[in-house]
């Protein structure tokens, strides 16, 4: 393990600031997250290469100019809608984090119905429902009448496919990135059964 | 209606149940119910020994079988673009409305289907479609008109005006092969006097190239198949004629049959066949009828059958399997497994149907076009044929044209005739652009007109769509990509995907959504079709795609927006059902155009 740190420390010698990462969960489940968080205590040497912006690891809420977006989860609402684009707007780099973001996901197995049958389903008709009326509160998104996978809302860079992708996958992107390599990923690291 | 269990035994009992049977089943109890019913799919099962799910996986792959019943009319409109300049749109529309049935549904009382279907081959009289199988030429409104009365008043379609059905055959230019008629049996007669290697030689010499596309030897195919050693071999002639645009074999298949049966028997006597197949494409069902009465003309003449012209132990005789509405079939090995009454998803190749093909024995695949000039080379000799064409490309070939042209029809020409010469024949003005060899052929643009079809230039299995000035070859280009989403069989990832996604970009150019971006995913994913897909579907679906952009940029630039990308939808319209649901007008409740 020490050799490892040393060697990424050596080729993180001469650059002069540190890469900048940003992250969002959209429609997913955060479990993205908690597998970028699965990389344990390699995250002291993490934070040696990069730096993190906006994130709910570091629960900075606004995003500045960053080299790397990572995008947990599907478009699923209007509020999805402005944190993407925003990202997009500030990162370099773009990146599809998980089946969610991929593909749309869990969460877009709603796109088999309507909006309304979705929402009538869960605040009218549904089992044990008091008061029942859609919520309608301008602090709640509205949501889009299907869920989207990221790349058809904004333009995306990379893609990181898993449910989740591995906390190695994170590692050797994030790595790669920072020495400057081209990402390359090891089979074992996509390859899902 | 007969009892379903009195019809299947009958089905059963008189063409036999065996698991290739299956197909051919499976069309029979369609026609005779307007579906598969459950039941008859359980006395299949355990008739044929096939598991029930690989019977619905057979019914889900074939687009004119359904395990729900149709209409009693069961009306299908051709939607090539060809069909699509002639305004088969607003036909189909129009009679939706007028007898109140949703596309693609039913009629509450079960009188009536109406949808789309790919090519039909009628594009030289089209719009077309097919009632209940049967094809119907030149519709216009006062036809519609007319048909809406006939099936609201329940009449029969065979009692319907005779006039629907004409099907012309619109020749419009006869060389070599049309103009010299094949004497019944002298194909044979010939085999007979000079033996099987004469006439293998005759082939070679010949210079005969599979007329499919594809341009195979055709002596050498027949030699390969008859060197295989095996107890059994067979004759296939691909009469699945489903390229968009193609309808040449559909005239040699109505007025030139007995020339198609000869040539079949020619290569059965020649690699010891026994059995040969006709795969109609199921569009053509209103041929069957003629095409069985020529099979019985030739067994009544000793043509077919045992010790054929008396000759001992030249048995050959013809069978007619339908399709069922899949474009796939046309490729040989697809076609093979469809014969074997399976889905038709494409093998592996090699090993190629000349040692391993039906039932695993040597096959011989033709054209329609190639077997009908096999017969006659056997009888005019090789030096004969190749006193047409190029070195490379002998002979004639027959060119289905349509489009926007003052004549369309079947033309037949020497290999090496440029394709001006071809659209001032026909009467083409004002040409944007000559889509040839159909959906999955190239584009060309009028700077290329001076070349020639030829495998040495631009080579064709024989259709030539011709476009105006006037019309969005965009449209052209979307018709092929919704064609080859419906037509990939979902076998390989690479077609199934890419192709859907392919066919979405185009639809995000059309309407105005897409960037640059875009333009540059939709050659990428191009070239992986080419590369990595499993057959040739696949590898030629992004052709038109591939060469229009290239050839005819503008088509897509000035539809492009200005951004580095756009959402191919409208996000704001996307919250509308929202808006509704909760009564929101806020800021927050709508999105603007991105940036």
């Amino acid at each position: 393990m020490v050799a490892q740190m040393s060697n990424i420390q050596q080729r993180n010698q001469g650059r002069k600031d540190k890469l900048i990462v940003a992250t969002a969960p959209l429609c997913g489940c955060f479990g993205c997250h908690m597998s970028l968080l699965d990389i344990d205590e390699r995250i002291f040497e993490l934070v040696e290469l990069v730096e993190f912006d906006r994130t709910p690891v570091t629960d900075i809420k606004t995003i500045g100019k960053c080299d790397i977006g990572l995008i947990e989860g599907g478009v699923a609402n209007a509020h999805n809608v402005h944190d993407l684009r925003e990202f997009r707007a500030n990162c370099d780099t773009l990146v599809a984090v998980g089946s969610c973001a991929v593909t749309g996901g869990i969460p877009a197995m709603r796109n088999q119905f309507d909006l309304k049958e979705c929402l009538e389903e869960a605040y009218i008709h549904g089992i044990g429902v008091e008061n029942p009326h859609v919520p309608n509160d301008v602090e709640i998104p509205l949501l889009l009448d299907k869920v989207h996978p990221i790349h058809e809302v904004v333009r995306v860079d990379y893609f990181l496919p898993g449910c989740p992708p591995s906390a190695d996958t994170f590692w050797q992107f994030l790595t790669d990135v920072a020495a400057g390599n081209e990402v390359s990923f090891p089979y074992s690291l996509i390859h899902y059964d | 209606m007969q009892d379903l269990d009195s019809f299947l035994h009958g089905l059963l009992a008189e063409s036999g149940d065996t698991p290739d049977r299956l197909l051919q089943h499976l069309i029979a109890v369609q026609k005779q119910y307007s579906h598969i019913p459950y039941d008859a799919i359980q006395v299949l099962s355990e008739r044929l020994g096939i598991p029930p799910v690989q019977i619905y996986s057979v019914i889900e792959y074939y687009a004119f079988l359904h395990r729900n019943p149709r209409g009693k009319y069961d009306i299908r409109f051709s939607d090539n673009i060809t069909d699509r300049m002639l305004g088969n749109r607003l036909l189909m529309q129009g009679m939706c409305k007028k007898l109140a049935v949703e596309p693609g549904i039913p009629r509450d009382d079960g009188k009536v289907t109406i949808e789309m279907t790919s090519c039909t081959g009628l594009c030289d009289q089209g719009p077309a479609l097919l009632v209940n199988g049967i094809a119907v030429s030149k519709l216009t409104e006062m036809r519609i008109h007319k048909m809406v009365g006939l099936i609201e008043a329940g009449v029969p379609v065979g009692k319907w005006p005779g006039k629907f059905f004409i099907v012309e055959d619109n020749i419009q230019r006869r060389d070599m092969l049309l103009n010299k008629r094949l004497i019944k049996g002298s194909a044979l007669e010939s085999l007979l006097v000079k033996g099987a290697d004469a006439i293998l030689n005759d082939l070679d010499e010949s210079g005969l190239r599979g007329r499919g596309g594809a341009g195979f030897k055709a002596g050498t195919k027949w030699r390969l198949c008859r060197d295989a050693a095996a107890d059994e071999h067979y004759v296939v002639c691909n009469a699945d004629e489903g390229e968009p645009g193609t309808f040449k074999d559909r005239v040699l298949l109505n007025s030139y049959a007995d020339s198609v049966f000869e040539g079949m028997t020619l290569c059965g006597g020649i690699v010891g066949a026994r059995k040969g197949f006709l795969y109609l494409r199921g569009e053509y069902l209103y041929l069957l009828k003629t095409l069985e009465n020529t099979l019985q003309e030739r067994r009544d003449a000793n043509l077919l059958g045992n010790n054929i012209l008396g000759q001992e132990g030249f048995d050959f005789d013809i069978e007619i399997h339908l399709g069922a509405g899949a474009y796939v079939c046309g490729e040989e090995s697809a076609l093979i497994e469809s014969l074997e009454g399976k889905r038709g998803i494409p093998r592996k190749r090699p090993p190629f149907p000349v040692t391993s093909g039906y039932m695993q024995k040597p096959t011989v695949v033709n054209n329609v076009e190639t077997l009908l000039a096999a017969a006659r080379i056997a009888v005019y000799g090789g030096d004969w044929f190749r006193s047409a064409g190029t070195p490379e490309s002998t002979g004639t070939k027959l060119f289905s044209i349509s489009g926007d042209c003052e004549r369309p029809g079947v033309y037949e020409y020497p290999f090496g005739v440029t394709i001006r010469q071809v659209l001032e024949d026909c009467g083409a003005l004002d040409t944007q652009a000559v889509q040839l060899s159909g959906a999955a052929g190239f584009t060309i643009p009028p700077q290329e007109f001076y070349r020639q079809i030829a495998f040495e230039d631009v080579p064709s299995g024989g259709s030539l769509m011709v476009f105006n000035r006037q019309r969005d070859l965009l449209k052209m280009v979307l018709n092929f990509t919704r064609f080859f989403c419906h037509e990939s069989c979902g076998f390989c990832t690479p077609c199934r995907i890419g192709g859907r996604l392919m066919n979405d970009l185009v639809e995000k150019v059309m309407v105005g959504y897409a960037t640059s971006y875009d333009i540059h995913e939709l050659k990428k994913i191009g070239r992986v079709l080419q590369k990595s897909a499993h057959c040739g579907l696949g590898t030629t679906a992004p052709n038109a795609v591939l060469d229009t952009l290239q050839k005819f940029p503008g088509t897509y630039s000035r539809r492009l927006v200005n951004k580095s990308y756009e959402p191919a939808f409208n996000l704001d319209k996307a919250l509308e059902v929202s808006r509704q649901l909760t009564g929101r007008d806020d800021e927050e409740a709508h999105l603007r155009l991105g940036n």
